[in-house]
């Protein structure tokens, strides 16, 4: 029998707002990257290995090309939140907030020379 | 006083106390693929960049791409990739509040192990 109800259990633990946030960022990415992930198997995979001007002329096309950019740009932002949940279950104090800042600098930076690299090949 | 006894507290079951488990196992699996996986996606990044910078250095990054370690990499990478969507979209079933009974979850443990398996052979079938 419970003598508190759901309303006072939640008062006082503050805004429920944004408390879903990351759950739900990393839900909307993986949905995304279900799609993503096996055109740029697909796309990407055939290449690996293939003679350089071949290579240029494929990501050069429309779709290889804009495939390759999504792929990179949202799998280093469900990299970048995936990690971070990681890091905050196995670090502590200092060294997680250092971690985590670290994480997702190499996962801005990853991100940003991959598709700095697809728009030299395509444009 | 609240404060009585802190720090010397019994403490609740924790993982070393458990026998591992296909549903426990399954798990952590997915955050190591999941994490291990940012090896792969640095290697694919650097190809990229090393494609639209010269032919000589897409040579060098596509060497060691296509060497054995490096399809050593790409193999293991490609096997935990497909584990870790399955894993995914196992995680993406459960929140939507199915499957959530332990012989279900079990039965989708294991389809998420073969299943990456299957894939990862059909992948290399395809692309090779």
């Amino acid at each position: 029998m419970r003598h508190l109800t759901d309303r006072k259990r939640a008062v006082g633990l503050g805004s429920a707002k944004s408390g879903t946030a990351h759950f739900w960022a990393m839900k909307v990415s993986a949905v995304a990257l279900l799609i993503l992930i096996p055109l740029f198997v697909f796309t990407f995979g055939p290449m690996l290995g293939e003679e350089h001007d071949e290579v240029i002329a494929y990501f050069g096309r429309p779709f290889p090309a804009i495939v390759a950019a999504l792929t990179i740009a949202v799998t280093f932002k469900h990299f970048k939140d995936g990690a971070q949940v990681m890091i905050e279950d196995y670090v502590h104090g200092l060294a997680q907030k250092i971690a985590i800042i670290v994480m997702i600098c190499i996962s801005y930076a990853a991100a940003a020379t991959g598709l700095f690299a697809i728009a030299r090949i395509a444009l | 006083m609240a404060d009585v006894n802190r720090g010397n507290r019994p403490l609740s079951p924790h993982l070393s106390i458990y026998r591992p488990q296909l549903t426990s196992v399954s798990s952590i699996l997915t955050r190591i693929t999941g994490n291990a996986l940012l090896v792969s996606a640095l290697l694919v990044v650097w190809w990229f960049l090393a494609a639209a910078t010269s032919p000589e250095y897409f040579a060098i990054a596509d060497g060691i791409l296509t060497s054995f370690l490096g399809k050593l990499v790409m193999l293991l990478s490609l096997w935990g990739l497909w584990y870790h969507s399955l894993a995914g979209v196992r995680h993406l079933i459960w929140d939507a509040g199915h499957g959530l009974k332990l012989e279900t979850a079990t039965k989708l443990g294991w389809a998420v192990i073969v299943g990456s398996f299957v894939l990862t052979i059909l992948t290399v079938l395809v692309i090779a």
